[in-house]
């Protein structure tokens, strides 16, 4: 029996779903095809037209076709006060946000696909124009669309596979875990976020780790070192494995040259200071690496700039590797 | 008698899309055109510190992504001044291009071509070809569509390219006022070259069936209908047939005037694909006045900061609304119950006019010989529009090249600015759906005003005061339906489609996502 995914589009940027499609296969239907997952529908993907659509969600409302996963991708856009009429669903008339309550009241299992969908995300930002939030969280506030108690018929909470965008591979793992029935309440971090990726931090596998040892910081873009003491980089903080399950290839933002901003975290688009300077405060970072003391991340640090090797130091401040590092025989004599 | 008929939510585009048809004697009379979401990036940013933004605004899009960092990017550099180094540029130019065939080729593998294998066309001789290459890839029972999951194989590939130079895809945040942050070095370039390669061999296999030059240098109808013999196995020669058979060339015609800002900076000030606007009356192209954009909110959902006396205004015959401004004095103030409105997105135009966007504005613009040629026969058109995005693939993957050997590794990818803290900036690209402009400026060192007019907010435009209906808005007049339709069992207020509407809708490749920023 197949595993039925409904894929639907609320406040977003479409991010997620044109992620997804960067998937790493080389047949990316049969991806899924063959993990048992079944596309009723998605919004890119499906020759159906819109009366396909309204019919297939008033089948699935009846009780007539089974969704076991409803993925929403894109916030739940609540305004202007509370009517839902920044996103009517296009030929309906009716606020998304009625038809994602009565969809999730359906579905086995809800997904929040991105942070948007997960916490509101990007959509929130600033003021909040749209009063957007997502849907089982407002920021770091339990609540959102469904309620801070809604469990789904499979008897989770909204499944958030957050980050901006989600990497395709967080989406695919969950759905065929899923679909494969290998995954559970405790499969879940506290934020609903699925722990496969979530247990990790982005630190893990950081190509500028030595740079972080050293505490040989970048001063400015192109820099090879280590983005966390100026530069805004919260990897040591942030939780996704995007330093180990890479993107797009051998991407992720600390490849780039631009700082990990924890988008897989409620509230990541507003920080409280730029997105690209570290905050401090008597020159020590606000933001110290999860679960270390303060003293401890002083006096390290302490230690080990003065220990700074040459090589380490020259080449943080440089685009390209300035001094290479010295050939030792590894053998023992 | 006339029926009005609700289409939506249009799905293979990029968003929520419903559009409104008058229909009487089985065509289109009227269209309105309803982006009928809204989300308020313009007002987000407000406050902000300005390089947020280049955090924010890719985020507008999930597929336009890297053109709206670029947009941002210049945006900053022209308030503070900041030229990027050679390289900078170089790789700027090509994420966008990386971006920009990706979208093209996501369009017509797996947003425009599966209308093709619609039942409705069951029974024609290409039908067969058409399932086998393209059949949608979801809720489709029928399997086939092998091109289009090759093609979304080689699309995930692709992005790879992006991957090394930007991080990731989409929203990286490599693209800098200054250049980019992520300097090549030289082993990485000869992978990237090796991506670049592996792409041509899947366009010149699978879409041409010829090496990208024969495609980028046809010149003429007879040329184009030349190479059609040679690479009859192509998908490009099957969508020509295909066109042919149901008469796409005279479904959709556009305005007739096409805007590009210009593509891919060149270190001399020029555009690789030249800026302007292209008059097919005159057939010329005309200099581009950015100062005559402005953006008319009459029948969209934001409040009008100028009280307009509408009856007089029609009695003068004014075409300009006083509050049709540009877009570095507009505003985006939501006004959700506003009488007349019918959309979330503003009615832009230049010196008043409608303007079309797009590859097909580029290639005109810029003098591709074939796309000219095409225009004058049978006007801007679905089949011309599309054939305008599949020429300017072929003439990407070669620019590509040859931007990635003028990369200087060792040298700078990047120059460091210092944004003043009161400023102003305009940063204009081109994205693959067309002119993408972003209007800023800076106040005590927080971003206080940002307004963004996008492609699709051009195409998609609803009328302006004036009633002047927007450019798809006009192209859907005409537009036959299917006998079936206007018999909906579900009565007048909505019904399905006809494949005609269809085919004139995607083949803009709306971006409603960017639309209603």
């Amino acid at each position: 029996m197949s595993f039925n995914v409904l894929w639907l589009q609320s406040g977003g940027c479409g991010g997620c779903s044109m992620s997804l499609l960067c998937a790493d296969t080389a047949d990316f239907p049969a991806l899924l095809k063959d993990g048992g997952i079944n596309l009723l529908w998605h919004p890119s993907l499906s020759l159906d037209n819109q009366q396909d659509l309204l019919g297939l969600l008033q089948d699935v409302l009846g009780g007539h076709t089974r969704i076991d996963a409803l993925c929403i991708e894109g916030a739940v856009l609540r305004g202007p006060n509370r009517s839902g009429r920044f996103h009517l669903l296009a030929g309906t008339d009716l606020p998304m946000m009625r038809w994602i309550t009565q969809l999730a009241a359906v579905a086995t299992h809800v997904l929040a696909v991105g942070s948007c969908a997960a916490w509101g995300g990007i959509s929130a930002s600033g003021s909040n124009p749209t009063d957007a939030c997502g849907l089982q969280y407002e920021d770091e506030q339990m609540g959102g669309l469904l309620g801070a108690n809604f469990c789904a018929q499979g008897g989770l909470p909204v499944i958030n596979v957050a980050g901006c965008p989600t990497h395709p591979g967080w989406v695919i793992d969950t759905l065929m875990l899923l679909a494969a029935g290998q995954f559970d309440a405790q499969d879940l971090d506290p934020l609903g976020r699925p722990r496969f990726y979530a247990d990790q931090l982005v630190h893990h596998g950081c190509p500028r780790n030595e740079y972080y040892e050293y505490k040989a910081s970048a001063a400015q873009p192109t820099d090879l070192g280590c983005l966390m003491e100026n530069m805004g980089c919260k990897g040591t903080q942030a939780h996704a494995d995007c330093n180990t399950r890479l993107w797009n290839g051998d991407g992720s933002c600390l490849r780039g040259g631009f700082a990990c901003i924890n988008c897989t975290a409620p509230g990541f688009q507003s920080p409280g200071h730029a997105f690209d300077r570290t905050p401090k405060l008597a020159g020590i970072p606000v933001g110290l690496p999860t679960d270390m003391p303060k003293a401890w991340f002083v006096a390290l640090a302490s230690l080990s700039k003065s220990a700074t090797p040459k090589r380490v130091k020259v080449n943080s401040r440089s685009d390209h590797v300035v001094l290479p590092p010295a050939s030792r025989s590894t053998r023992l004599r | 008698m006339t029926r009005r008929l609700v289409l939506g939510p249009f799905n293979r585009v990029e968003g929520d899309l419903e559009v409104q048809l008058d229909v009487a004697d089985g065509l289109v009379k009227a269209a309105r055109v309803n982006a009928p979401m809204f989300r308020g990036f313009e007002l987000m940013l407000a406050g902000r510190e300005p390089m947020d933004a280049l955090t924010i605004v890719p985020r507008i899009c999930g597929i336009c992504s890297v053109s709206q960092s670029v947009a941002a990017a210049r945006a900053l550099a022209d308030a503070c001044g900041v030229v990027a180094p050679p390289n900078g540029e170089l790789v700027t130019n090509l994420m966008l291009a990386c971006e920009n065939l990706a979208d093209h080729l996501t369009h017509f593998y797996l947003f425009f071509m599966p209308d093709f294998t619609s039942p409705v066309y069951a029974g024609r001789r290409w039908y067969a070809q058409a399932q086998q290459r393209f059949a949608a890839l979801a809720g489709s029972p029928t399997g086939g569509g092998l091109h289009s999951r090759m093609a979304l194989a080689a699309r995930a590939r692709w992005f790879e390219l992006v991957g090394t130079l930007g991080g990731k895809w989409p929203h990286t945040g490599t693209i800098l006022p200054g250049g980019s942050a992520r300097a090549i070095e030289a082993t990485e370039r000869v992978r990237l070259l090796a991506r670049v390669r592996e792409m041509r061999a899947f366009l010149e296999q699978t879409l041409f069936g010829t090496p990208l030059e024969e495609v980028a240098a046809l010149h003429s109808l007879a040329a184009l209908e030349a190479w059609r013999q040679r690479a009859a196995g192509s998908d490009l020669a099957l969508f020509l047939d295909i066109a042919d058979d149901t008469g796409l060339a005279a479904l959709g015609p556009g305005p007739g005037r096409y805007l590009s800002y210009g593509a891919y900076a060149q270190a001399d000030g020029t555009h690789a694909f030249a800026r302007g606007v292209w008059s097919a009356a005159q057939q010329s192209v005309l200099p581009l006045d950015t100062d005559q954009i402005t953006e008319d909110p009459r029948h969209a959902w934001y409040a009008e900061p100028y009280d307009v006396d509408v009856d007089a205004a029609a009695d003068a015959n004014t075409c300009a609304s006083p509050n049709a401004l540009h877009p570095s004095v507009g505003s985006t103030q939501p006004q959700a119950d506003k009488a007349g409105a019918y959309t979330w997105n503003k009615a832009p135009r230049l010196a008043g006019q409608v303007l079309e966007t797009g590859a097909i504005a580029r290639q005109l613009v810029d003098g591709q010989p074939l796309i000219r040629a095409a225009v004058a026969a049978r006007g801007g058109c679905v089949s011309t529009r599309v054939l305008a995005r599949l020429l300017e693939v072929a003439r990407i993957v070669p620019l590509m090249t040859q931007w990635l050997q003028a990369l200087q590794p060792h040298a700078p990818f990047y120059a460091a600015h210092t944004l003043p803290d009161n400023a102003q900036g305009v940063g204009l690209t081109e994205a693959a759906r067309g002119a993408l402009g972003h209007w800023l400026r800076i106040e005590n060192g927080r971003l206080s005003h940002y307004q963004i007019v996008a492609p699709t907010s051009w195409n998609f435009s609803p009328r302006d005061a004036a009633g002047t209906p927007g450019a798809l808005e006009a192209a859907l007049v005409g537009a036959p339906l299917d006998n079936t339709l206007v018999v909906s069992a579900l009565g007048d207020a909505t019904g399905n489609t006809s494949v005609a509407v269809q085919h004139i809708v995607r083949s803009f490749d709306p971006c409603m996502v960017c639309t209603v920023h």
